[in-house]
């Protein structure tokens, strides 16, 4: 057949159309095809796609770890007493450094008054108890945990269990978790924390930080995977100071004591769900 | 060139100096490195000599994404012993001498891995 160069370049340019356009034709005839299928399922999927929905956010992990501090069982002297002992167990098992400065202080459980503790709970009339004691402060492991977030290289990270974990090998020490920890939970190491452990009392089953990464309490995950009870859990056993276990049981220790006993929480405007607990 | 005869032989002695380390230690690669191990009852490691030798980093390295990031503490059993993926509290156990195991090694191979920043063995001083 004879063909003028006019209608060759007609046929080619049509055809170029109809294949840069076939695809995209076909993608939504088929998309639309399926929309319309769903669509027609929608009467009996809706409500099975919303209970399942409020099963996700509903239903809890099987282990969420949590802490009740008692705090009737740390007034006074004596209280005061086991609260050094609960904040010794824990540096030694954990080889926290000691540094005379505060600048350059660790510390991944301490004590302080009520007004830094929960300084948006200051009220006027404290009982005596409350008001000139020292509270255990510690990680809150929460369930909302900023620190996460804020975290650029995800060193620090939420376990299944709600136990908020540091994986020292990726912190790069940009210390954005400590700016954005609203309980000052985090320290940062300054210094080579090596020269500042006791050699006498080091644990030669953990390792030691190194300069220029944050730390803060862990939960024990090490001693909770031999079976054991946190360091300052364990110092604390003989009055009960501190209560550690699994919120989501309703069997537990935990939270039977959670039932029983009204408990306050530190900071709970900021929507971190704190899993630790204080009975006043 | 002005002063060719002072340049070229300046240059000449120049370039020899600077590629002395070259040509002094040509085809001479040093001692080959001899890692020593203790003997405490253990003759089998958690894999076989070559793949440790060759691929050890990495096996640390999945140890410690199990051991750290998912919580997975399951320890190895070889030959019904166990060992928990660990390198100061397994590793260490038969390669109890670092300075002889590990820098032997570490060192011939200009290696400085960044473990020693925080584990360490508790016999040797840090």
């Amino acid at each position: 057949m004879d063909i003028k160069r006019r209608k060759f370049l007609k046929i080619a340019g049509i055809s170029t159309i109809a294949g840069l356009a076939a695809p995209s034709a076909l993608n939504t005839l088929f998309k639309g095809g399926e929309a319309a299928a769903s669509s027609g399922g929608a009467a009996h999927g809706a409500p099975a796609a919303g209970g399942h929905g409020a099963a996700a956010s509903g239903t809890p992990a099987a282990i969420r770890y949590g802490m009740v501090i008692d705090q009737r069982k740390f007034l006074g002297k004596a209280g005061e007493e086991l609260a050094g002992q609960c904040i010794a167990a824990c540096h030694t098992v954990h080889n926290v450094p000691n540094f005379d400065n505060k600048k350059d202080e660790i510390k991944w459980i301490w004590h302080t008054p009520f007004e830094n503790a929960f300084p948006t709970s200051s009220q006027n009339h404290l009982s005596e108890g409350v008001e000139g004691g020292e509270f255990l402060v510690l990680c809150n492991h929460c369930d909302n945990p900023p620190c996460v977030r804020v975290c650029p290289t995800k060193a620090t990270f939420k376990r299944p269990d709600g136990i908020v974990a540091m994986d020292m090998h990726r912190c790069i020490g940009c210390r954005f978790c400590m700016a954005a920890c609203p309980y000052g939970a985090r320290s940062f190491n300054w210094r080579d924390p090596r020269p500042f452990i006791d050699k006498a009392t080091l644990n030669t089953k953990f390792p030691t930080r190194m300069r220029g990464v944050v730390e803060k309490c862990n939960f024990c995950v090490e001693r909770l995977a031999q079976g054991l009870q946190p360091a300052c859990v364990e110092a604390a056993s003989k009055v009960q100071g501190l209560i550690f276990g699994n919120l989501n049981d309703p069997n537990s220790m935990i939270s039977k004591v959670l039932k029983k006993n009204f408990t306050i929480q530190r900071k709970p405007e900021l929507g971190t769900l704190p899993s630790v607990f204080y009975i006043i | 060139m002005y002063d060719g005869n002072k340049i070229i032989p300046g240059l000449v002695i120049f370039v020899g100096l600077m590629t002395f380390p070259l040509w002094y230690n040509f085809g001479d690669a040093g001692p080959v490195p001899n890692p020593q191990k203790v003997e405490n009852g253990a003759s089998k490691c958690v894999r076989d000599t070559q793949y440790m030798r060759t691929s050890h980093m990495q096996l640390l390295d999945d140890w410690r994404d199990e051991v750290v990031r998912d919580g997975d503490r399951t320890p190895l059993v070889i030959d019904g012993k166990k060992y928990d993926k660990s390198l100061m509290n397994s590793c260490m156990e038969c390669h109890a001498n670092k300075q002889k195991f590990c820098d032997e090694c570490h060192v011939y191979t200009a290696v400085k891995p960044y473990c020693w920043d925080c584990h360490y063995l508790p016999k040797e001083k840090f």
